[in-house]
């Protein structure tokens, strides 16, 4: 017995261990737990989720020990003759019953929660997310400005098939080029959808988590209670950079949103006059070749890879029919500006310029040399149907 | 042991196979109607309703939005001037929408409707709408959509705004797909 | 035994219609697959072993972890269990071999052929798109619409699959119903084959769904359908809710024959009956059931309107009452029994803590609020492991340790396979326990690559995956081992306190045809 006194209490010391490194409440990221997070929601759902694990860690915990009284007490040495009983109708409605009685007890708490998660009615502000291969484009619908989020992390710090390790940054993987900015203390709405596969829109300090579907909107909400930087992930396997798309969100107070909100706004109009001002005029094909390389390398090279060779299902550009055919120039223009099949459209993130560039980039580097130059005021052409 | 006993049980089982079969392609209209009673994936009606002896509710008002997507490979230009109107259920409200086929050849479109939050779907009733049927421009063709809805009155109370949204995709037969551009 | 005369070499194995041989083909065949698709998670922890993509693109790395999902759960784990049923259900009915033998030699022959397409999609020069890249839960649009060339070949593998599990359901349903022994009532059938008949009757129900998913996304792919296409009227949803009414149902098809062999030897070891056979009959009987009432708890973020997510809930946590009954009364089998600790029995052991482990975290994720936050992330992987590895994994070795000497007539090495257990038990929970830990902190599913704050846990993950694949090869050498001899001869009896027919009537070695004459049960 004090054999089986002493593995008892070993047990149950590893298991108090075990729950307070992983219920450590620290009120920093948890290495081991999920966070309590910045919402109202985020924190009922881990207080929830802490209550379940304990009471579940019991029920497993009463098992084991039941086991190991059984192994060490019932063993054949110390106990040679078995007993020959085989079923109790008492036992059996025991823990049948109370199970059941966990259970119910455990629903109660999840229904209410799970109908304020669901209630996105009377928000102060929506913002519609679509999921893109892979990347998010944020637009918000009250102020009428849309901006794609992407991840910022250069290459240089994941691509390591050399295998000499690289430097990486703080928030590797989870550091974006355009944060979504949004008020603290307001209810925001999000729609979400998808331009291609489904994606999955997730930050656990909210605890929101949507599926983002192409072709339909889904809805959901936060408000969030404490300025700060909440970054997420896409959780929703979505093709070959699906672990590749962060979210960033930054969370400030009404004033410096409103601040925000002007200067986005401010930098629309800019850019509006920069592209009539781009459009006006006549680019040379050292100017459009130097901005293309750069366009190329930030938004294709990914998929189409550097020397345009393609890689799997990514169509090569070196060499191709539409890169190349003098009669396809608008057709290359179009597709950049409105995507197809796989190939996500650009119009939405880059200038007339951009694309002008880079489609001349496309027909002239890698030994393309078609000598073709498409000025941006052409694109500006085909964006308006003309 | 007897053959025919064992063809007996063999018939059955490879009965439920069948079964199970024609089961599976069944869930596909099962599941339409089935979304489109719960509100799934704020799946809507895509058939035409009749506007006939429905109440006005005008004891509150509901918001509605209207948001548009358009889905890639699709060089059309589509959009609503009507970003959002209040609404007295029960009344029908007509609001147009506007598309322009920004290519050099003939595109055919489907605008994909869908609403949020996903109960009130089973409430958006629609007279008339581009989204039943595809919608075929022209190069360089303008078309203005009218869409002709009401909210039922049995919308919940709860619901204070309901998301109208419509995603266009192109829908040119696949033979023709030298849509783009030329 | 006069009538054991059978062709010998090739020919023996290409038209047997001997259940053992078969149930040897199936078995050796699960073994195989167990290793590639363990080289594929060998492969996946390897490229996890450190933040930065050191090994395989990310495409790569997706395939790998299709395939890796795909061969365990189809090519592994699925005929490890028909391999099993093959070789112990004519033997515990009393009957000679199975009812449709030659059915039974197609069913099996099929699957190599299945598993050359499934595994041809990895070859470049075939299909420079890479194999398919898009989860073994294979969602449209991207299994679609954006799937690779080779997804035909993976949809036509699956075809292959669903056929011959189809025929190996039937084959054991005709068998149970037809073959056994007089005296044998219902209620009196061993657990393991009342488990089996259950998974059969889901096989042949979920099966066809899986079929219908695959052809609508062949048609979707090749033959301008749109049932998952929302600019045709379709529905990505829709090919999840069709999945998951298979793939739930799925997930018990791989846990229900474990439970039945844990129902075998737990008795045995402890010398005392099963506690409770009636209601483990229920139990099973009522997971079954219950299976097809629940697969939306693997949707609950594709915005499903409240009530259906309360529904799914709730259905789903009725779930843990048949199980956790089932786990008290293997406790209580134990209880002031006689318990000896030979492999099996550990086996055994480490499939009730381990799989009970793995159902904690199954009630934690049925409560769709904090699901929403697990969803998708490695907590998820974490909790499948432990049913998958523990459950149907430790369950196959725990049989086949359990009936080994049975099979072969001859003792395995006790010492070995004892070690063979202590390291897969250790390995096992270095490999998934610390998954719960980065899945909670944030890690998500399915990716090449992390922020630094994650990598710990996987460092101890992969280390622990390397140790768990390689003691497996230990597995492989006790086995042949015993085959060929091991440590001397076994009683007809093999283990002290077992029961069945196939230990109480039947020699060791169990003669070529199981029962030349019924034997009379009471």
């Amino acid at each position: 017995m004090s054999l089986l006194n002493r593995v008892m209490s070993g047990t149950f010391m590893l298991f108090t261990l075990l729950a307070s490194g992983v219920w450590a409440n620290e009120p920093e990221l948890s290495k081991y737990n999920l966070r309590p997070g910045v919402t109202e929601n985020s924190q009922r759902v881990f207080d929830l989720h802490n209550e379940v694990a304990w009471i579940m860690l019991i029920v497993a915990f009463l098992v084991f020990a039941a086991i190991l009284y059984a192994v060490i007490k019932f063993r054949k040495s110390a106990h040679p003759t078995p007993s020959k009983f085989s079923h109790s109708t008492t036992l059996e409605i025991i823990w049948t019953v109370i199970p059941m009685l966990i259970l119910i007890y455990l629903t109660k708490p999840a229904i209410g929660l799970l109908l304020d998660m669901e209630d996105a009615s009377k928000a102060d502000m929506t913002v519609k997310i679509t999921g893109i291969q892979w990347k998010w484009k944020y637009t918000y619908l009250d102020e009428d400005f849309e901006f794609v989020s992407e991840l910022s992390t250069p290459a240089s710090q994941y691509e390591d098939y050399a295998r000499t390790g690289t430097e990486k940054g703080e928030n590797y993987l989870l550091e974006v080029n355009n944060e979504v900015v949004l008020p603290v203390g307001k209810k925001v709405r999000f729609l979400m959808t998808s331009d291609d596969v489904i994606h999955s829109w997730w930050v656990p300090d909210f605890a929101v988590k949507m599926d983002a579907i192409p072709g339909f909107i889904n809805e959901t909400w936060t408000r969030i209670e404490k300025p700060g930087v909440y970054r997420g992930v896409c959780a929703e396997l979505c093709g070959r950079l699906h672990g590749f798309m962060p979210i960033v969100v930054r969370a400030v107070t009404q004033s410096e949103y409103d601040q925000w909100v002007a200067q986005k706004l401010e930098e629309k109009a800019e850019a509006a006059r920069l592209a009539a001002e781009a459009a006006a005029k006549s680019w040379s094909m050292e100017d459009l070749m130097e901005m293309g390389k750069k366009v190329y390398a930030e938004k294709c090279s990914v998929c189409h890879q550097p020397e345009g060779q393609g890689l799997a299902s990514f169509p090569a550009l070196a060499g191709s029919e539409i890169a190349t055919n003098p009669d396809k120039i608008d057709e290359h223009t179009s597709i950049v500006l409105y995507g197809k099949n796989a190939m996500p459209k650009f119009g939405d993130q880059l200038t007339d310029a951009e694309i002008a560039a880079v489609v001349t980039y496309e027909r002239n580097a890698w030994g393309n040399s078609t000598g073709d130059i498409v000025q941006p005021g052409r694109v500006g052409e085909l964006r308006a149907g003309n | 042991m007897s053959n025919s006993k064992h063809k007996n049980i063999l018939v059955k089982t490879v009965g439920i196979v069948a079964l199970m079969t024609v089961f599976v392609f069944a869930m596909v209209p099962l599941y339409n109607v089935f979304c489109e009673i719960t509100g799934i994936n704020g799946k809507v009606l895509v058939s035409k309703e009749l506007y006939e002896s429905v109440k006005v509710d005008t004891s509150r008002k509901v918001k509605v939005e209207l948001i548009t997507s358009i889905n890639r490979g699709m060089p059309w230009d589509f959009s609503t001037d009507t970003k959002t109107l209040e609404v007295y259920p029960g009344k029908l409200y007509e609001v147009s929408f506007y598309a322009k086929n920004k290519s050099k050849s003939t595109i055919t479109g489907q605008a994909v409707p869908s609403v949020a939050p996903s109960q009130a779907s089973f409430y958006v009733s629609k007279t008339e709408c581009f989204c039943f049927d595809q919608q075929t421009l022209l190069a360089g063709e303008e078309i203005n959509m009218p869409m002709k809805f009401y909210i039922d009155p049995d919308l919940p109370d709860s619901v204070h705004t309901v998301t109208m949204s419509y995603a266009l995709f192109n829908a040119t037969s696949k033979d023709s797909t030298a849509a783009l551009g030329q | 035994m006069a009538h054991d005369h059978h062709p010998t070499g090739i020919k023996r194995w290409l038209f047997t219609t001997n259940h053992k041989d078969i149930g040897s083909m199936y078995l050796w065949f699960s073994f195989i697959m167990f290793l590639i698709g363990g080289a594929m998670a060998l492969g996946i922890r390897t490229e996890l072993f450190q933040p930065g993509l050191q090994f395989f693109d990310p495409n790569t790395f997706n395939s790998l972890t299709t395939l890796h999902g795909l061969i365990m759960v189809f090519g592994a784990v699925m005929p490890a269990f028909v391999g099993l049923a093959n070789w112990l259900i004519p033997m515990q009915i009393g009957a000679p071999d199975m009812a449709l033998p030659r059915m039974n030699n197609f069913s099996f022959w099929i699957l190599p052929f299945a598993f050359t397409l499934l595994l041809l999609s990895l070859v470049p020069q075939l299909f420079p798109d890479g194999a398919p890249n898009f989860g073994w839960t294979f969602y449209a649009p991207l299994s679609t619409k954006y799937g690779p060339a080779s997804t035909d070949f993976f949809i036509f593998g699956v075809h292959l699959m669903g056929i011959s599990s189809i025929m190996g359901a039937i084959n054991v349903i005709v068998t149970v119903f037809n073959m056994r022994a007089p005296g044998m009532t219902l209620m009196k059938m061993p657990m393991f084959v009342w488990t089996w008949v259950i998974t059969a009757f889901l096989l042949i129900m979920v099966m066809p769904v899986l079929a219908g998913a695959v052809t609508m996304m062949l048609t979707d792919r090749h033959f301008g359908t749109s049932f998952f296409d929302a600019a045709g009227g379709g529905d990505p949803v829709m090919f999840q809710h069709i999945f998951w009414f298979f793939g739930h149902p799925e997930v018990y098809i791989m846990i229900l024959p474990a439970f039945g062999i844990a129902s075998h030897i737990i008795p045995t070891f402890s010398r005392k009956p099963l506690f409770g056979y009636a209601s483990m009959v229920y139990a099973t009987a009522s997971i079954a059931f219950l299976s097809f009432l629940v697969w939306a708890h693997h949707m609950f973020t594709v915005g499903m309107p409240v009530a259906g997510e309360l529904y799914f809930m709730i259905a789903t946590m009725i779930i843990a009452v048949p199980t956790g009954v089932k786990i008290f009364n293997w406790v209580a089998t134990m209880w002031k029994g006689s318990i000896t600790f030979e492999t099996p029995m550990l086996f055994a052991l480490a499939f009730v803590i381990l799989f009970t482990l793995g159902g904690v975290s199954g009630v934690m994720l049925a409560m769709t609020p904090v699901d929403k936050q697990y969803h998708d992330t490695y907590f998820v992987v974490a909790h499948f492991h432990y049913v998958l590895f523990p459950g149907a994994i430790f369950g196959t070795i725990a049989a086949v340790y359990y009936w080994l000497p049975k099979w072969t007539g001859n003792m395995f090495n006790e010492t070995l396979s004892k070690i063979h257990f202590w390291l897969s038990i250790i390995s096992v929970n270095i490999t998934f326990f610390p998954m719960h830990f980065s899945g909670l902190a944030g890690m998500q599913r399915r990716v090449p690559d992390y922020n630094m704050m994650f990598e710990g846990f996987n460092q101890l993950s992969s280390i622990g995956a390397f140790m768990l694949g390689f003691s497996q090869l230990l597995f492989m050498y006790i086995v042949i081992n015993c085959i060929r001899g091991g440590q001397g001869k076994a009683t007809d009896n093999v283990w002290d306190g077992a029961e069945g027919l196939e230990f109480t009537h039947l020699p060791s070695p169990a003669p070529y045809h199981s029962f030349e004459k019924a034997p009379e049960v009471k």
